[in-house]
């Protein structure tokens, strides 16, 4: 069935178009004034004034990794966040740990942990995927380096921005 | 050389040197400021307009000197930028332009513009010289046969440019052209049935005396001396000299400062008239193959295009450097100067109109401006020419 598109029939303060001409005047210049003295704000002056106070809590920024309330990290080099991340951002170098460490009973743990932040789509996956919880996303946005290696988070880096997470799961407690 | 001829009014040696000095004055202290703040006022006003801040960063570079901090003066800094900018950039030339007409089209564009200021009476007299280089008796012709061959530049632009979205620029510039010259033209003819003169000085007189052409509100005796000299006597020479038939003026005159007033921004290219332009459709248009200093002309000839049209509008309908009660020069360099800033702040607030405009009213499309040219304006333009025949002999007898 065809469409009919209907015209709309104009009244003659409409086809004389300058009403309309006026009117549209009218408006910026409002526009003009109220914004002009401060009256209307939209825009944040970004460097100046920033989101962070305005951040929610499940806000998604940069991924890092977290350490738990002894120090110890929690990360045990599963590489469940390496294979489930969509962009490939995340690259794991595993390492055993020795048998006359404390924490020997851990038997795995990163040597080498690395994000490329150029890759890194903030998709939060890596955050749910982890058995461990100790990769989260943090409210880190903005993100800059010189070069493409300035932009590879490696484990020092991460651990850096990620800090101390405490009171969720610690798995390789001492049974009580 | 005698010195005394040099500061003698009415020698050949004074004309000269006064002229230059006008000339050099008008230009650089002028109107090349004054580009440059409307290119900053066109980015601040739309801002404003859109809910935005606009450029408020570049400013005076403290740090420099040693402070802690750069002072950003509302981002007026941009007016010296942008400039330097442009003149730093690398001139870039496509292979497959024609190297002539290309480098002197955007000369071409600029020229006319700056040509027209020359008959323009921009202030009453500083110490004795009248602020107008040319004082000729044909101004206003001069004014339409100089400012139409801005087009040229445009038109040559678009063609040198081998390419196709200029290509079409200039095919609009010169459709958009025969459209509004007519309205144009026609439109101030009764701005000389009344004042009775083709000289944009003595225009600019008969306004001092009689009042503003858009609005001819104080009757002779009214403005200058009476008020300078004796302020109570203001009201009774107000009254004495008041009637409505002269009010009848502001009908007609009403009709011809709308009617020069969009022809004018078809004449200047600005929006709702900038189909050459268009970047939205064409790119840039008729400047879409310039870079650096062939694109900062045009861009310079654009808003000299401007100022110079707001210059005879002011000079023609807004009393030219004439306030009602300021005096002119004769009474003193200080006045003067009054009459000069007067004049260049009223060509600032319609430059704020024109950048108000362009960004309230959406492009008109190349049929309907030719409509509005050919089938409006134009019956308009000439029915007021009879209107405005009819009202003088009716104030006359």
């Amino acid at each position: 069935m065809a469409l009919v598109v209907s015209r709309p029939k104009l009244s003659l303060a409409e086809k004389f178009y300058l009403p309309a001409l006026f009117g549209g005047m009218l408006l910026t210049i409002k526009h003009f004034f109220l914004t002009m003295t401060g009256r209307r704000k939209v825009t944040m002056q970004y460097p100046d004034e920033k989101w962070d106070a305005h951040l929610p809590e499940w806000y998604r920024g940069a991924p890092t990794l977290v350490k738990d309330e002894w120090g110890r990290e929690r990360c045990v080099s599963c590489q469940l966040c390496e294979f489930i991340c969509p962009p490939r951002a995340i690259t794991i170098t595993p390492e055993e740990i020795p048998t006359d460490d404390p924490w020997a009973k851990v038997e795995k743990r990163p040597r080498e942990f690395e994000i490329d932040m150029i890759r890194c789509i903030y998709c939060g996956l890596c955050e749910e995927v982890c058995p461990e919880q100790a990769i989260f996303l943090r409210k880190d946005y903005s993100i800059t380096g010189y070069s493409r290696k300035d932009m590879v988070h490696n484990k020092q880096k991460l651990y850096e921005l990620g800090g101390l997470k405490t009171g969720v799961v610690n798995k390789w407690n001492e049974k009580k | 050389m005698d010195l005394n001829a040099f500061l003698t009014p009415g020698t050949e040696v004074f004309m000269i040197w006064t002229s230059v000095a006008k000339t050099l004055g008008l230009v650089f202290l002028a109107i090349l400021p004054l580009v440059s703040l409307s290119v900053f006022a066109e980015r601040k006003v739309s801002a404003f307009i859109q809910d935005r801040v606009g450029p408020n960063r570049v400013g005076a570079p403290t740090t420099l000197l040693g402070f802690d901090k750069d002072l950003r003066l509302a981002g007026l800094g941009q007016m010296i930028a942008d400039p330097i900018k442009l003149v730093l950039k690398e001139n870039f030339i496509p292979k497959s332009v024609n190297k002539f007409y290309y480098f002197i089209a955007p000369k071409l564009a600029m020229i006319p513009p700056i040509l027209v200021l020359a008959v323009l009476p921009f202030g009453s007299t500083l110490f004795g010289v009248p602020m107008i280089i040319a004082d000729v008796n044909i101004g206003v012709l001069w004014v339409f046969a100089v400012s139409s061959l801005g087009v040229y530049g445009i038109v040559l632009a678009g063609w040198a440019s081998n390419s196709k979205y200029p290509f079409l620029g200039g095919i609009r510039s010169s459709s958009q052209m025969i459209s509004y010259e007519l309205a144009l033209g026609l439109s101030v003819v009764p701005v000389f049935m009344i004042c009775g003169t083709l000289s944009l000085r003595e225009i600019v007189e008969w306004q001092v005396q009689n009042g503003w052409l858009i609005m001819p509100w104080w009757p002779k005796g009214f403005s200058l001396e009476h008020a300078f000299h004796d302020p109570a006597s203001i009201f009774q020479s107000f009254a004495a000299g008041f009637s409505w038939q002269r009010l009848l003026i502001a009908v007609p005159m009403l009709i011809s400062f709308f009617i020069f007033l969009v022809a004018m921004f078809a004449e200047t290219n600005r929006a709702p008239f900038d189909l050459p332009e268009a970047e939205q459709e064409l790119v840039g248009g008729y400047h879409t193959e310039y870079s650096a200093m062939g694109f900062a002309l045009f861009f310079l000839g654009e808003y000299a295009a401007m100022i110079a049209g707001s210059g005879v509008i002011v000079t023609l309908f807004l009393g030219g450097w004439s306030l009602p009660m300021i005096p002119d020069g004769s009474h003193g360099w200080f006045w003067g100067l009054v009459n000069i800033g007067t004049f260049f702040a009223k060509i600032c607030a319609l430059l704020f109109v024109f950048i108000w405009v362009r960004w309230t009213v959406p492009r008109f499309r190349y049929d309907q401006l030719m409509r509005l040219g050919w089938i409006w304006f134009f019956e308009i333009a000439l029915a007021n020419i009879f209107l405005t025949a009819l009202i003088l002999v009716y104030i006359k007898s």
